[in-house]
């Protein structure tokens, strides 16, 4: 152990996890861009063979968006953030510096097999779980690596007490471990049958209604914890920090915090209201999806009023103003989604474009604006420089927001245009639009969410350009700033 | 009754005594504070106050520095 006096954080993990971040974000989006294209210009599907193709490449989007770009800025600004509120510092353990490093160097293979798996077309077909099992056995290596390194740092901390973000981050690696297991619980078919067909090939291990359930209690998971609780613990470190102000109520969010874990694990089952599963446990999800409003909306209205009385920092920083919104998204999508869950109302919205709409005003409003955010205000401490430019930063946030807005208001007009095309009868009950009828009214809303792709991608490439220049050529700074980022 | 009702019921009473348990944590918090066993907003400066250097909100004595600086 080294004395306190030379001690300084180490940022060597948080670095390499940045770089991934801003990689998968750029490719990630860029296939969500194309794919969002191919349904205005259905032509545009044939531009690379079956590699290039909708159904290829959907699950290519969501999986580089999700386990690329949101996952690894989940462990960056965990890398980063964690170290400082328990003030210590991964320099002071040589095994916990080997495993955070061990753990990149096996998400980055990780990650590159499952892009290449997946246009390949290995894929279990399961929503947001579609990586092959072998994948599967990677993935738990590096989620236990994490799990050390995150134990390991707790473990050697000065600070007694864990900062709300750390109950967050703690509760985004238990929530994944166990719900990523249970689902993926899958039988190789080649080792089964003594070398019979692809060994790369897995059927589940749950059959029918049981499978679905499993699958829809990890997918809806999939947004509880990896796209709320550790952007949650992203916002209650960076907010404060960032304006200098400390929570509102640290209590609120004590109670916010095992309010959402108490019910995000019940609502899975409204994604499959009017199927096959028992009425009671439709209900059930219905009934905790509006409950949800209620500590989603407790972390949001506290991250909003940590701003009281400095209302000001909005139009002076666009920092704040990125971390500002995001909140008002989240807030937005967890009323949104809600209304989708109950009954009568999914009657109309399941399986229209007002879900991805919805999907959308949360992963682009809240999930990459909270990240962008966090990675900017990592960057003057981790490179010891300042931001590049603040005129390139408000650009890109006004850009991004208009696209957020022309995407979801565009989906909910197509979502429910599309809902009611399709339960239209005539006097004799018979449906009055056939399905190409839908996709011709639809095109136009469709041209309109691809405008917004190229935007928020523009967006993203500016955030990019912002954060190398940030890295390599801005002005290096003496001092350590302690709240406000300094940018040119 | 058959396997679904009894899962139905289940289900309904756990939900019943985890509310009790979450309303009976906010009480818990806020009677503690107000009789001056607890202070949890002094926690929200773990955030502001994070440099290496600075002094815990609180301690950990588990901590190997903090054990060097008690056998001092």
């Amino acid at each position: 152990m080294q004395s306190n006096a030379a001690l300084e954080y180490d940022y060597s993990v948080a670095k390499l996890f940045t770089y991934t971040t801003i990689l998968f974000g750029f490719l990630g989006m860029l296939i969500g861009t194309l794919i969002a294209a191919q349904l205005a210009f259905p032509e545009l599907n044939y531009l690379m063979g079956e590699y290039g193709t909708f159904s290829r490449l959907r699950p290519l989007h969501t999986n580089i968006v999700v386990y690329g770009f949101t996952v690894s800025g989940v462990f960056a600004t965990f890398y980063y953030s964690a170290q400082r509120v328990l003030k210590v510092s991964m320099a002071e353990s040589k095994f916990l510096m080997f495993v955070g490093k061990l753990q990149f160097v096996l998400y980055v293979i990780l990650a590159l097999a499952m892009v290449v798996s997946l246009l390949m077309g290995f894929s279990s077909s399961k929503e947001y779980a579609e990586m092959e099992w072998p994948l599967d056995v990677l993935t738990v290596l590096v989620w236990v690596l994490w799990g050390v390194a995150m134990f390991g740092l707790i473990g050697i901390r000065r600070e007694k007490s864990l900062y709300i973000s750390l109950w967050y981050f703690i509760a985004c690696f238990l929530g994944v471990a166990m719900l990523y297991l249970f689902n993926n619980m899958e039988v190789p078919t080649y080792l089964a049958s003594g070398g019979l067909g692809n060994i790369m090939h897995s059927v589940s291990m749950y059959a029918g209604t049981n499978d679905a359930l499993v699958q829809w209690w990890w997918g809806h998971n999939a947004v509880a914890f990896v796209f709320t609780v550790p952007i949650i613990a992203m916002i209650y470190y960076f907010l404060p920090k960032e304006s200098g102000q400390a929570i509102y109520s640290y209590k609120l969010s004590l109670l916010s915090f095992w309010g959402l874990m108490f019910v995000y694990l019940w609502a899975g089952s409204h994604h499959l209201l009017w199927s096959t599963v028992p009425d009671w446990m439709q209900s059930m999800g219905s009934i905790f999806s509006v409950v949800l409003i209620l500590p989603s909306w407790g972390s949001a209205i506290n991250m909003l009023l940590t701003m009281k009385g400095e209302w000001n920092q909005l139009t002076e920083n666009p920092l704040i103003k990125f971390m500002v919104l995001a909140s008002t998204f989240y807030m937005l999508s967890t009323l949104e989604g809600p209304i989708q869950a109950i009954k009568s109302v999914n009657a109309i919205a399941h399986f229209t474009d007002w879900i991805p709409g919805h999907v959308h005003d949360g992963v682009l409003g809240w999930v990459a604006f909270m990240i962008m955010a966090s990675l900017f205000h990592m960057a003057p401490r981790m490179y010891k420089r300042e931001i590049y430019s603040k005129k390139l930063m408000e650009a890109q946030f006004w850009l991004q927001i208009t696209a957020v807005v022309l995407y979801f208001t565009s989906m909910w007009i197509a979502g429910i245009t599309q809902g009611m095309m399709w339960r239209a009868v005539d006097e004799y009950g018979n449906l009055m639009y056939s399905f190409i009828d839908t996709v011709a009214v639809l095109n136009p809303y469709y041209t309109i969410r691809a405008l917004a792709g190229v935007l928020y991608l523009t967006g993203f490439l500016m955030f990019a350009y912002n954060m190398y220049k940030t890295m390599t050529i801005s002005r290096k700074l003496e001092v350590e700033p302690q709240f406000r980022s300094p940018m040119a | 009754m058959d396997i679904r009702e009894l899962q139905g019921y289940a289900s309904f009473f756990m939900t019943i005594f985890l509310v009790v348990i979450l309303y009976s944590y906010i009480v818990y918090l806020y009677k503690s504070e107000k009789k001056g066993e607890k202070d949890y907003e002094k926690y929200g400066n773990i955030a502001l106050d994070d440099e290496i250097t600075s002094t815990p909100i609180e301690h950990n004595p588990k901590s190997q520095s903090e054990k060097k600086e008690l056998n001092k």
